[in-house]
């Protein structure tokens, strides 16, 4: 090829320059300015409020914040969130589980419709969560006028509450193993069919082993949720202290009467739960990625 | 021919292990040649580094007698074709093509009519007239590697790199195309250098090819050349199936059980050698003229020709291109005459 | 005689797999139950106030006020969200550098900690006396009790839906793309304004999406910094809890209307986005 196609820059060209690692990054400098900024701004708006949790918790010594938990209503506090999520965990826990079998294993009209109906609690506000269930059982809801004539309390009471922790954590599990499923197809559970064994048997043996840490992973998620909501309980919860309060409500309350140190202190169960979820959901990310749904947006 | 590309002394080491090993090439302007080697050879590092995407350890990479060596990428000014097309999916064919032209500096780039033009001779070389404003995921893959091609054509490379172009193609499109892009070279007479680990597709193609091994230039020369004269085992093993059999270098003959070859035996050697031997250099004859001997085990037809596996005992069986057209059935005693070989010091 | 075979529309393909009638039943029941039967309630309160009673509710200066605040705001926070959602994406998947797994996990702290623990952090740290609030005082800026607040916990909640719909796109750059385009002879920033950014344009305003809809829905991060003044900080489902306890179901049920109604529109863009995406570029 002749020597006229040559650009005229390229003779001039500044060969100097050391040759960068590689073509296809930033430079050095800008890449440690994007890296430091990024940093900064998750420390800023991410990690300070979590220390302030902490820090606030112990601004007065060790003995203010064990004060908090002196309290009975702290305790009752605690054990209402853990009676929820005892309740509604292994509710969505077996839905999620039926429903991503059924999802997954078979093919049938209308199922992205199932599938969008079941994420839509994501897309409800908390508060939006909570007051569909007053519509329902609420002294003017649908249902208000059975419910008193028989004297069934669901609103401002232990079932209500978990009705709507169930709504906001409905989608967790499903949303994981459904994809999971769908991922692993049905060939191993037509072995287990030809090979003599029963339905259940298979799922036992050969679906749930398959899922193990997906299943863990997503209930790990639904139950931090689950003990943390606050806005879908609020409004059902009727902040009864010392009996439908729970661990976020009562966080709440103590805030609002300006006891700032047992907020805190309160606050931070709820806090080391978050932290306690966040370790064992990034080992799961790192040690089973490959059994675990690809791309997840939540 | 005048040297368009030389490459000088080039090592590279990836993390410990060393990639290319001193490597020198000289690449004449207007050749088409194919780097051969098997994977893990170093062709592609090779081809990387005179695009500019890697960087030697040492060595000096010249184009036309300038040092290019310290040269960022977007100045070398090569058309680089990627095995999996790398085609930018959000843009048009006739963006894809432009996106050359359109990426120089204001002062240097082409009024838009004139971009519109080129593209259009382009696509015009490359036979997709019609495909102007369809998307990369409109097209078949071999479609998408003429756009590939076009679109490293259109910035008037000095050099046009091609990374196993045909790599991720149907055997019959492979083919194809094979053809199709040695008739473009010829009418444009670029110089190319291709990467290979298909022989076939390097003989075929190569004006001449160099045969990399382990990071380092084993051979260089016509296909011709490379073929008849292998200058090593390495090149000759893998430039296509031969087998190997003990022999005795002797006043400048080669002798295998006593019985001397053709085959001279390079000047000086004596003693005990290996005889490479390609499967038509052997020939079925009557055991008292044999240099081997053996049992028919199975015959088979490979791509027309007739193929005699010869079983010898405790070694390998030696496979026979037979042209004779006679029967050999299984556990007939066949004695093999050698007809010619390569002997390497 | 010979049947002519004709393929049979049925509700399900065939499968040997077992157990889908239960599975299936089960999980419907429960959908119906649980969501389902809820939500139409509210649609049935929201359908006897009728169009013009909603309007009606959402012309009152205090909730038009409140929608106007709970939008807008979220708005602005989704966008700084998704512009630092992507730089963080961009750090995480492309460079190197110590404590990489450790700043990724920080990213999903707003999706595990408690909103209620996250509103009175925020609170305490953008208070007039608070640690950040303070030096925000001196150059002038009142977060704490304003907009501004709202602002702040929004991109709070908002960031992980920036970051991690992104995040996996990134990772799936193909380098040979960005090599091509350099032999080509574009710059390093042509390269990414052109070649790098487009192709994830879908993705990142998914993440706008996802995090404009979380924020307008938001209550326990927000109600504690916000100061909830009328017709200043007050946010739409702060306005639905105070009607609730004013036993206004009706006003509540409206105002929850309108909110379903802008977050499913926001979802049907997001899906009409990854349609139109699949289709001209064959991925989302």
């Amino acid at each position: 090829m002749s020597e006229t196609l040559v650009p005229a820059s390229f003779a001039a060209a500044d060969r100097a320059a050391a040759p960068p690692a590689s073509v296809v990054t930033e430079g050095g400098s800008v890449r440690w300015l994007l890296t430091g900024v990024a940093i900064l701004f998750l420390a800023l708006f991410l990690v300070l409020p979590l220390v302030t949790v902490f820090a606030q918790a112990f601004a007065k010594g060790f003995d203010a914040y064990l004060a908090a938990f002196r309290e009975p209503d702290a305790w009752s506090a605690i054990r209402l969130t853990l009676t929820v999520a005892a309740i509604a965990v292994p509710f969505n826990l077996v839905f999620g589980v039926a429903a991503s079998w059924a999802i997954a294993k078979f093919e049938f009209v209308g199922k992205s419709l199932l599938i969008t109906l079941i994420d839509l609690p994501f897309s409800v506000s908390p508060v939006v969560s909570g007051l569909i269930y007053v519509l329902l059982f609420g002294s003017q809801g649908l249902f208000g006028v059975f419910l008193a004539e028989h004297g069934i309390q669901i609103l401002f009471a232990l079932p209500g509450i978990v009705l709507a922790t169930i709504f906001v954590t409905f989608p967790f599990v499903a949303r994981e193993l459904i994809p999971l499923m769908q991922e692993q197809g049905t060939a191993e559970e037509e072995a287990a069919l030809t090979l003599g064994a029963s339905g259940f048997h298979t799922f036992l043996t050969v679906t749930l082993p398959n899922i193990r840490w997906g299943l863990l992973y997503s209930v790990l998620l639904c139950n931090a949720r689950a003990m943390g909501e606050f806005g879908a309980v609020s409004v059902v919860s009727g902040h009864i202290r010392g009996l439908t309060n729970t661990i976020p409500l009562h966080v709440e309350i103590l805030y609002n009467e300006y006891n700032f140190v047992a907020a805190f202190a309160v606050a931070t169960v709820l806090a080391g739960l978050a932290l306690v979820t966040l370790v064992i959901k990034s080992v799961l990310e790192w040690r089973y990625a490959d059994e675990l749904a690809s791309g997840r947006a939540h | 021919m005048p040297t368009a590309i030389r490459v000088e002394g080039l090592s590279k080491t990836f993390d410990t292990a060393a990639v290319l090993h001193d490597l020198s090439l000289d690449v004449r302007a207007g050749e088409l040649i194919g780097l051969l080697g098997p994977s893990g050879s170093g062709k592609t590092t090779l081809l990387r580094i005179i695009a500019g995407l890697d960087f030697p350890d040492r060595g000096r990479i010249l184009f036309g007698g300038d040092d290019a060596t310290g040269l960022p990428v977007q100045k070398r000014a090569v058309g680089f074709v990627f095995q999996h097309y790398a085609l930018f999916k959000h843009m048009t064919v006739a963006d894809n093509i432009a996106y050359g032209l359109n990426a120089r500096a204001r002062s240097e780039r082409p009024p838009q009519a004139e971009i519109r033009r080129r593209v259009g001779n382009l696509l015009d070389l490359i036979r997709l007239s019609g495909f102007a404003d369809r998307y990369p995921s409109q097209l078949s893959g071999g479609q998408r590697q003429r756009i590939a091609l076009a679109r490293a054509l259109a910035v008037e490379p000095r050099v046009l790199l091609l990374d196993e172009p045909f790599g991720a193609l149907d055997a019959q499109v492979r083919k194809d195309l094979r053809r199709w892009l040695r008739e473009i070279h010829d009418r444009t007479g670029q110089t190319t250098i291709f990467v290979t680990h298909d022989q076939d597709e390097a003989l075929e193609l190569s004006d001449r090819v160099a045969v990399l091994d382990k990071g380092r230039l084993e051979q260089v020369g016509t296909p011709d050349e490379v073929q008849d004269t292998p200058v090593s085992a390495t090149v000759l093993r893998f430039l296509g199936d031969s087998i190997e059999v003990e022999a005795i270098a002797e006043g400048g003959r080669v002798l295998v059980a006593g019985h001397p070859t053709p085959v001279a035996a390079p000047s000086g050697l004596i003693g005990p050698v290996t005889l490479h031997v390609r499967p038509w250099q052997l020939q079925f004859v009557e055991p008292a003229q044999a240099h081997l001997s053996g049992t028919v085990r199975s015959s088979y037809r490979s791509q027309g020709r007739q193929r005699i596996e010869v079983d010898r005992g405790a070694e390998k069986p030696l496979v026979v291109e037979d042209t004779d057209g006679e029967r050999y059935e299984a556990g007939r005693p066949v004695g093999l005459r050698i007809n010619g070989g390569y002997v390497f010091a | 005689m010979v049947e002519t075979l004709r393929p049979r529309r049925r509700f399900r393909q065939p499968s040997v797999i077992p157990g889908f009638g239960l599975t299936f039943g089960y999980a419907l029941t429960c959908l119906g139950l649980v969501v389902l039967l809820p939500l139409a309630a509210l649609v049935a309160r929201a359908s006897g106030l009728g169009l013009s009673g909603i309007l009606e509710v959402a012309s009152d200066p205090r909730v038009a006020s409140a929608l106007k605040v709970s939008f807008g705001v979220s708005l602005v926070a989704a966008l700084v969200a998704s512009v630092f959602g992507f730089l963080v994406a961009w750090v995480l998947t492309r460079y190197r550098f110590p404590g990489r797994r450790l700043v990724d996990a920080v990213v999903d702290l707003p999706f595990a900690l408690p909103t209620a623990v996250a509103g009175i952090a925020l609170a305490s740290l953008y208070a007039p006396n608070g640690l950040v609030g303070e030096q925000l005082e001196k150059i002038g800026i009142k977060a704490a009790y304003t907009p501004v607040g709202i602002f702040i916990a929004m991109v709070f909640i908002g960031l992980p839906f920036a970051v991690r719909t992104v995040q996996p796109l990134i990772a799936e750059i193909d380098k040979e793309i960005e090599e091509a385009s350099a032999t080509l002879g574009a710059t390093r920033w042509r390269t990414l304004t052109r070649v790098v950014l487009p192709p994830l344009i879908p993705a990142v305003l998914t993440g706008f999406a996802l995090a404009f809809a979380r924020g307008v829905g938001e209550y326990g991060s927000i109600i504690f910094i916000a100061g909830n003044l009328p017709y200043v900080s007050e946010i739409a489902p702060l306005l639905i809890v105070i009607k609730l306890s004013e036993f206004d179901y009706g006003g509540a049920a409206a105002i929850a209307t309108i909110m379903l109604a802008i977050s499913f529109l926001t979802l049907l863009l997001i899906n009409l986005i990854q349609a139109w995406s699949r289709r001209r570029f064959g991925y989302v």
